[in-house]
């Protein structure tokens, strides 16, 4: 009886769930039609922070692994198209595939390194993977050209259709996160993904029920990298340039930030929390100098308030809301 | 016949604190053991070392005749091992027939799977079912294990293992903190086992234990002391010693 019950309110749940994500869709497709380039734009830069704060989920919120190093994936994948275009003169339909795989293949070593520990240990490994990157982004002048960043890139054309238009580009990044955050799911919904949440709660039981941990963890590890990599190239055929900042401590933790602040461990937390992230950096940093302090503070609050994110929080209260 | 676990002077120090201390011991296939000992004896520490939640320092383990002692924990529940947890080693947020679909993911091929939908594999959740109804917890499969009582979650510690059909089970205090009337019950549950399952238990009620059990273990400081039958072992003088603190 009471089974039945609950199995008719996860229904009801799971239909207002879906028609959310169809309105947020539809609000989004509708988006070129009604505002102008300025928020086309905005709204591409969004998407790209939405992927890449989602591929962090993965290691943060699903597999509980904390990581300050995500950058490493977004830069590096940006880093390498921009160089094979550039000096190699390789055309992006290539450039794209190559660097998406060596990208991943870099997610594989780094991943034999840093899931020798766990929690903290995890947190100082990824941290000086993508510090090693920084630097040497920095330093290695004649690939990189240092601090004035590689210029002068253009963006793709798939199909005939140049992105450089706002509203195509804006199109092209959209689908792009649509698939990304479809697959993400479908990801953390399969047997593998309650396997991975499994390995988070209770990793030794994980082992002593027959699951390679270890296994579970790194695959984790490679595809986050992965969906890291394509933020990145997202993100430079947006900007047509690429600078070390990208690869630094802030970019990963702005990342960071954004799951934590949207939820962790659900599906919607990073778009939310990588969208507050970009208003804020994008809309405080032109009336306010130091617009990391506000960032600071209103995480602060969110944290305070809704320790595991907004959007389990705000989860939370519909709930009260509409059971009184 | 081969035993079912074979072990051989097998130790295990803490810094410079021996917690086996050369272990040697032999269950047979099928049988019911129990292994008792005052705290700090040992005994949870042969678990996790059999287990392999610890690496062992020296010494061998056999299980139905193979070294295991160098395999990781997965590969040794691949070959038929399984545990309960003393204290509560389950998933709080989870539901109890999620708890159990994880135990059952643990040895087949769908747990590397990462696009079809958990809630497709529906087979999973009528076998999960099945392994609760064993326990007597069918009723409560889509509750989460967070509302459940104690009693209810020493079961689904139980079912966990049970849903692996193992060759070898190890049940660490499986009536610890339970009631008069919660003990009886559990106490039938391990009885109902069937004989393909060798059953290793540890566990202080020795009212209740002795009954499940052929043959008993003693451990002190991380030694075999006592070996034999129930009533050799009772009869023992070495074993009121160490109860009774003469």
């Amino acid at each position: 009886m009471s089974t039945a019950a609950g199995t008719a309110l996860n229904g009801s749940d799971r239909l207002a769930k879906n028609l959310l994500w169809l309105g947020l869709l539809i609000a989004l497709i509708a988006l070129p039609f009604i505002a102008g380039d300025y928020y086309i734009n905005f709204t591409s830069q969004i998407l790209i922070a939405v992927i890449f704060a989602a591929s962090l989920n993965l290691l943060v919120g699903y597999a509980g692994l904390p990581s300050l190093g995500h950058a490493a994936y977004l830069g590096v994948a940006a880093y390498l198209s921009a160089w094979l275009y550039l000096k190699l003169g390789i055309a992006h339909w290539m450039a794209a595939p190559i660097a998406l795989a060596a990208t991943t293949l870099m997610a594989a070593l780094f991943g034999l390194i840093a899931l020798r520990a766990t929690g903290l240990g995890f947190l100082m490994l990824t941290l000086a993977l993508s510090q090693v990157l920084w630097g040497t982004a920095y330093r290695w002048v004649s690939v990189t050209e240092g601090d004035n960043g590689l210029r002068g890139l253009t963006r793709p054309a798939p199909f005939g259709v140049s992105l450089d238009d706002p509203t195509a580009f804006y199109f092209f990044a959209l689908a792009v996160t649509v698939v990304a955050l479809w697959l993400i799911a479908r990801f953390v919904g399969s047997p593998f993904g309650a396997v991975l949440k499994g390995t988070r709660d209770q990793p030794r039981r994980m082992s002593v029920l027959g699951h390679h941990v270890w296994l579970v963890r790194w695959i984790t590890f490679v595809y986050a990298g992965f969906w890291g990599a394509a933020s990145g190239l997202l993100f430079v055929y947006y900007h047509k340039y690429i600078h070390p900042a990208s690869l630094s401590l802030t970019s990963s933790a702005e990342g960071l930030i954004g799951v934590i602040a949207g939820g962790s461990g659900t599906l919607a937390g990073p778009v939310i929390g990588a969208a507050i992230v970009m208003i804020l950096k994008n809309y405080v940093s032109s009336y306010i100098e130091r617009w990391n302090m506000l960032l600071g503070f209103v995480f602060v609050v969110i944290v305070i308030f809704m320790p595991d994110g907004l959007v389990p929080g705000v989860k939370r209260l519909w709930a009260r809301w509409s059971t009184r | 016949m081969i035993p079912a676990l074979k072990i051989t002077a097998l130790k295990k120090a803490f810094g410079g604190l021996p917690a086996t201390n050369g272990i040697s011991l032999e269950v047979k296939t099928g049988e019911r053991r129990l292994i008792i000992g005052p705290n700090g004896a040992g005994k949870t520490t042969l678990f996790n070392l059999i287990t392999g939640d610890l690496r062992r320092d020296s010494g061998t383990i056999c299980m139905f005749g193979e070294e295991v002692q160098r395999l990781t924990p997965h590969e040794r529940a691949h070959r038929g091992l399984a545990r309960t947890y003393q204290i509560i080693t389950l998933f709080g947020q989870d539901t109890l027939e999620h708890n159990v679909a994880l135990s059952l993911l643990g040895l087949t091929k769908a747990r590397w799977n990462m696009f079809t939908p958990l809630s497709a594999l529906s087979h999973l959740y009528v076998e999960a079912r099945a392994v609760l109804e064993r326990v007597g917890l069918a009723h409560l499969a889509a509750k989460p294990l967070g509302v459940v009582s104690y009693g209810e979650k020493r079961r689904v510690e139980i079912a966990l293992a049970l849903a692996q059909k193992p060759k070898l089970l190890l049940l660490d205090e499986p009536l610890a903190g339970l009631s008069r009337e919660e003990r009886g019950s559990i106490k039938q549950l391990i009885a109902d086992i069937p004989r393909e399952t060798t059953v290793v238990m540890i566990e202080h009620d020795m009212d209740t234990a002795l009954d499940l059990a052929e043959h008993i273990t003693v451990l002190h400081y991380g030694s075999v002391i006592v070996e034999g039958t129930r009533s050799e072992v009772v009869a023992n003088p070495k074993t009121r010693e160490v109860y009774l603190g003469d």
